[in-house]
């Protein structure tokens, strides 16, 4: 069976979830290896194991991490040849695209990112344009290197295993940028865009104050979201964006609140699996693909839903 | 910064797309509107933005900078760069050869890369961010592979010096969790976001001035690549099947009467969602 090789960047003192979600997708197309950046705790050598994982390839050298994406895709297509990848396998973050796209250049092999299902012969079905067409695509040269949006498969429970072999990895460093400065944004405490299945966003019409939308959110366990209109008004950091120039999701519910609904909006939300609009104009046309619509003022329905919440719960 | 400076080749890569992208009917302000006929990407007009706005840090138009604006693709693609020699571009340059059709990112990544050498001296090469979807958002990184340049993307702010003989660019990108200072030296490839700039409009004398610039057109010969490595010929991964999804219907709209919230409510619990 062929190794299926998952890039992880670094796990931190557990996996994250869109990593075991990877894990979970590899087992089922082949034997999983993990190309791995960052440190490898004990914690998560166990994890890995116990998703099967037989070999994880390290850079042997450090400071890859402060070389802009070229260093990490230089490692990872060294890891690639040294495991002799049938596959490979990424999250979808924007990085993640980057990685895979200057590795598909380094072996030469073809790219597809956005992927939410791969099957065995490692064909994969993705939308486009905005989530109007589902496509099927497979990489014709080289060994597929593959992007898989978050929440496509369900993360198995590890079960048992042995702690992986770790085989080191040569990487000569590449012409690249270098970060010379970081700083680091204040944790919210909710999960993050990319990988939750319920996103609460507000637009224009929530006239400053997000409170409303973040209680909303953590009554239901999901993450808060933006029109452009909030970002560009500094309601709310930018990487909150949703759309065209922001963040794509796809989540199980998105709540659209004082959004109007324009197109570049919807090109970011509309493969969500249930939307629910509240706006005070009857012709938003957010409603157009609104599951449940309420017209009315955000200000008083939200606070109802999330006190109704609450008290359900109790 | 030194007393002279040295000439800057800028290459700002454009698109042509087609006026339908945008749907005009949602566009409620007037700059979308505007800009829904605009037959330039408007990603990628804030990479021309960006680029017109470092000659103008460092000299202007008199310091012998060059932007040269650069398109691949069939007759139309010639309209972005025509667009972007109206906006400030000093000449164009476009790719064009019916091998051309079918490219992949990878296919793109190749001729665009054969340009950026047969141009030769080009010191800063500027694409817009990508739309969320089509592979395209892989081209400058691959690019940067291509050529071995330094990539920075997704720059939400750009800056150039000339120190110690060389060019170097300090830029800023923004994720979920971190803010980055990110630092180069010259030749690179950078990709702007939206947030770098506001766009500027053609004015009159633009529109007059481009009609008298020069525009280039290669083809794959004259750029040095096979044909047989771009197109349908040369991509690594193939479409096998495009379904189209059934388009969301609207599904039921209440108008609130004080119990809204609760009715939402009701909604989430019958769809499991609670
Ligand atoms: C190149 C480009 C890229 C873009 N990329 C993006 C992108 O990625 N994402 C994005 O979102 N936009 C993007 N836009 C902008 C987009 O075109 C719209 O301008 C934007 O989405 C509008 O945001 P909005 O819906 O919050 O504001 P508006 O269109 O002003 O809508 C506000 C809505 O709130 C409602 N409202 C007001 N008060 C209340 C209340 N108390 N209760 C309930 N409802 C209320 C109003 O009825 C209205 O429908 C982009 C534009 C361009 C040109």
């Amino acid at each position: 069976m062929a190794k299926v090789l998952v890039y992880i960047d670094t796990p931190g003192e557990n996996l994250h979830k869109t990593d075991r979600e990877l894990l979970t997708l590899a087992a089922t197309l082949g034997e999983p290896a993990v190309a791995l950046v960052g440190e490898l705790g004990d914690q998560v050598a166990a994890e890995l194991g116990a998703y099967g994982v037989g070999a994880v390839y390290q850079p042997s050298n450090a400071g890859l991490d402060e070389l802009l994406v070229a260093g990490k895709a230089a490692f990872l297509a060294a890891a690639a040849e040294a495991a002799d990848a049938g596959a490979v396998l990424l999250g979808n973050t924007f990085e993640a695209k980057e990685i895979a796209a200057r590795a598909g250049i380094r072996l030469s092999s073809g790219v597809i990112t956005d992927a939410v299902a791969v099957d065995e012969s490692f064909a994969v079905t993705k939308a486009v344009f905005a989530g109007s067409y589902t496509v099927n695509a497979s990489v014709t040269t080289g060994r597929p290197i593959i992007t898989v949006k978050a929440n496509s498969v369900e993360a198995a429970a590890p079960q048992g295993g042995t702690a992986p072999a770790v085989h080191p990895v040569d990487v000569a460093a590449p012409a690249a940028a270098r970060i010379t400065g970081r700083s680091e944004k204040a944790p919210s405490g909710r999960p993050s865009l990319d990988e939750a299945r319920i996103v609460v966003a507000g637009g224009r019409g929530v006239d400053g104050d997000f409170g409303p939308l973040e209680d909303l959110a953590d009554a239901l366990g999901g993450a808060v979201g933006a029109s452009r209109a909030a970002t560009d008004a500094g309601w709310i950091d930018h990487s909150a964006q949703i759309g065209q120039t922001g963040k794509t999701v796809s989540p199980q519910l998105y709540v659209s609140a004082g959004i109007s609904g324009a197109i570049q909006q919807k090109a970011g939300m509309q493969t969500a699996k249930i939307i629910v609009a509240i706006n005070k104009d009857p012709d938003a046309p957010v409603f157009e693909i609104a599951d449940f619509g309420i017209v009315g003022d955000l200000t008083s329905v939200l606070p109802q839903a999330t006190e109704e919440i609450r008290k359900r719960r109790t | 910064m030194d007393e002279t400076t040295p000439a800057l080749r800028i290459a700002v890569l454009v698109k042509h797309v087609p006026d339908t992208q945008f749907d005009r009917h949602l566009n409620g302000d007037d700059r979308t509107t505007d800009r829904s006929e605009s037959i330039l990407s408007e990603l990628d007009e804030y990479a021309l933005e960006a680029a017109l706005q470092l000659v103008e840090a460092h000299g202007g138009d008199g310091a012998g900078h060059r932007v040269t604006a650069v398109t691949m693709g069939g007759a139309g693609a010639v309209n972005a760069v025509k667009k972007s020699l109206q906006i400030g571009a000093h000449e164009g340059v476009h790719l064009t050869d019916d091998a051309l059709a079918g490219s992949d990112a990878s296919g793109t990544s190749r001729a665009l890369a054969a340009v950026i050498r047969h141009l030769g001296d080009v010191d800063l090469v500027l694409t817009g961010m990508a739309s969320t979807d089509g592979e395209t958002s892989l081209v400058p990184a691959q690019l940067a592979e291509l050529l071995e340049l330094p990539q920075v993307t997704f720059a939400s702010s750009l800056e150039l010096r000339h120190d110690g003989g060389a060019w170097h660019l300090t830029a800023r990108r923004e994720s979920d969790n971190v803010a980055e200072t990110v630092e180069s030296t010259l030749p690179a490839i950078v990709s702007v976001t939206d947030q770098i700039n506001e766009p500027r409009y053609p004015n009159f004398k633009g529109i007059m001035a481009a009609k008298k610039k020069q525009i280039s057109v290669l083809s794959l010969a004259d750029v040095g690549v096979d044909p047989s490595e771009v197109g349908h010929a040369g991509a690594w991964t193939r479409v096998e099947d495009a379904q189209p999804r059934p388009a969301r219907s609207q599904g039921v709209i209440i108008t609130d009467e004080g119990d809204a919230g609760r009715r939402l409510v009701d909604f989430l619990a019958e769809q499991k969602l609670l």
